[in-house]
């Protein structure tokens, strides 16, 4: 119960910091952010953008491994736990694209532009909806649970592929991408300390808040399972 | 091994010439989806690398109207149960996988015809990349087709699901292939193309040993 209170405390805090501490030129006090050049007021978003890119990367692969271990053992747990990720992947995969469009709109000029990452994401986001459609076209339990789980193996062997495809094709816009030569915030740490900390803390946050939620959601689904048996069997 | 693979595709060779029905329906796609992008171009003279797209844009949907019909006939007809008893699922497989290989070899070669004979921007430049891209592009979109037509035949929904599922997975084939069909077209040398062309050749053997190490799955009931 202690860890609960906690993390809606960490939460708490991090949407505070990261929406009201002020950005200024010289940060002196621990609670003002720098002024990054190029991003001004829009790096706020950073504290909250990549965290939900982050869990939906994190649930694709969890429902990745579950599915392996579903077609291995043939346990219905593994496909729950397999479908409830995907399912808050889904969600995390939803705010992701709308908080970068939203940045996106702001720092490059539109909501959308056909970036690497923003054409990766929006794979993610067909391959997720394809596996939903996949999954309420299917009747039988059994064999909605193997042929979700195959199609979500398939589906994880060509993320890699966008990975190496995307920047030849398209221009990058994101941090690290092959032609930038001012490596964004992120990955030259052009944050301070104290955004640094907020910026980790929000990740942490996040993740745990994925685990709670993915560990609640996954019983559920499992609880409902086991009552419709029940009634069921009368 | 091969030799049972090869008596499956025959089975289903002569099937498919007693009803004509997959080869009669990519024949009216494919000219159905050329119609209508000369009926939308009309007049206007449209840029190499437009065409190059749309090349792709007709070879995609017109494999997604016809290349489940492998699977999907087998569940129709309910036949798949005997072809389970007298054949390991890879051998049906690979039976299947020839099978659509074949039909999308014909199928791109005829698009590719129509698309010379049509239009006049549509020249290619680097006849022997364009080759080796249709070749390995050919093949990859076979394999990933056939293994989500194994998905499509058991799932109940079998018409609208079949784009929706196997687009995500054909998408960095058919980037590549875009992407290399240009190349053709504005003669680049094998050289600089070769990056892609590596990229679509690990697309056909990564999705191929997926394909065969998950049918097992698929197939079993």
């Amino acid at each position: 119960m202690l860890w609960k209170i906690v993390l809606f405390l960490l939460l708490s805090f991090v949407s505070i910091a990261g929406i009201a501490f002020p950005i200024v030129e010289n940060p002196q006090a621990w609670y003002e952010f720098p002024n990054i050049p190029g991003l001004e007021e829009n790096a706020k978003i950073i504290f909250f953008h990549v965290p939900t890119a982050w869990l939906t990367l994190i649930a694709f692969l969890i429902s990745t491994i579950y599915s392996f271990r579903y077609l291995k053992r043939k346990d219905p747990d593994d496909d729950a736990k397999a479908y409830s990720s995907a399912q808050l992947g889904m969600v995390f995969c939803i705010l992701a694209t709308v908080t970068g469009a939203v940045w996106a709109k702001f720092a490059w000029g539109a909501f959308w532009s056909w970036d690497p990452r923003q054409t990766s994401i929006f794979a993610l986001l067909l391959i997720y909806g394809a596996l939903f459609a996949l999954r309420s076209s299917i009747e039988s339990d059994e064999k909605r649970a193997t042929l979700s789980a195959v199609y979500s193996l398939i589906a994880f062997v060509t993320v890699p592929f966008f990975i190496f495809i995307m920047p030849r094709i398209m221009k990058g816009l994101h941090p690290g991408s092959a032609d930038d030569t001012n490596a964004g915030p992120v990955l030259n740490f052009n944050m301070n300390s104290s955004m640094l900390l907020i910026f980790f803390l929000s990740l942490i946050g996040f993740t745990i808040l994925y685990f709670w939620m993915w560990n609640v959601s996954y019983k559920s689904i499992i609880y409902r399972d086991k009552l419709n048996k029940n009634i069921i069997r009368g | 091994m091969f030799s049972k693979a090869f008596a499956v595709f025959q089975k289903d060779f002569h099937s498919e010439i007693r009803t004509r029905y997959a080869i009669n329906s990519l024949a009216m796609f494919i000219i159905v989806a050329i119609s209508v992008i000369m009926f939308a171009v009309g007049q206007e003279k449209i840029s190499a690398g437009l065409t190059g797209g749309l090349f792709w844009v007709v070879i995609f949907f017109t494999a997604m109207s016809g290349l489940s019909r492998i699977f999907v006939s087998e569940e129709e007809r309910g036949t798949s149960l005997t072809l389970q008893l007298t054949a390991s699922p890879s051998t049906v497989f690979s039976g299947k996988l020839i099978f659509n290989v074949v039909l999308v070899f014909c199928m791109n070669t005829v698009i590719a015809l129509l698309y010379a004979a049509l239009f006049e921007s549509f020249i290619i430049q680097n006849f022997l990349l364009f080759f080796l891209s249709f070749f390995f592009g050919n093949i990859g979109l076979a394999i990933s087709s056939t293994i989500i037509a194994a998905i499509i035949a058991k799932a109940g929904a079998k018409g609208t699901l079949y784009p929706v599922l196997s687009f995500p997975i054909l998408l960095p084939l058919i980037l590549t292939s875009v992407q290399l069909t240009l190349f053709a077209l504005d003669g680049t040398a094998i050289k600089e193309a070769r990056f892609e062309l590596a990229i679509i050749v690990s697309y056909d053997v990564v999705m191929l040993t997926v394909s065969y190490l998950l049918f097992d799955f698929i197939w079993k009931d």
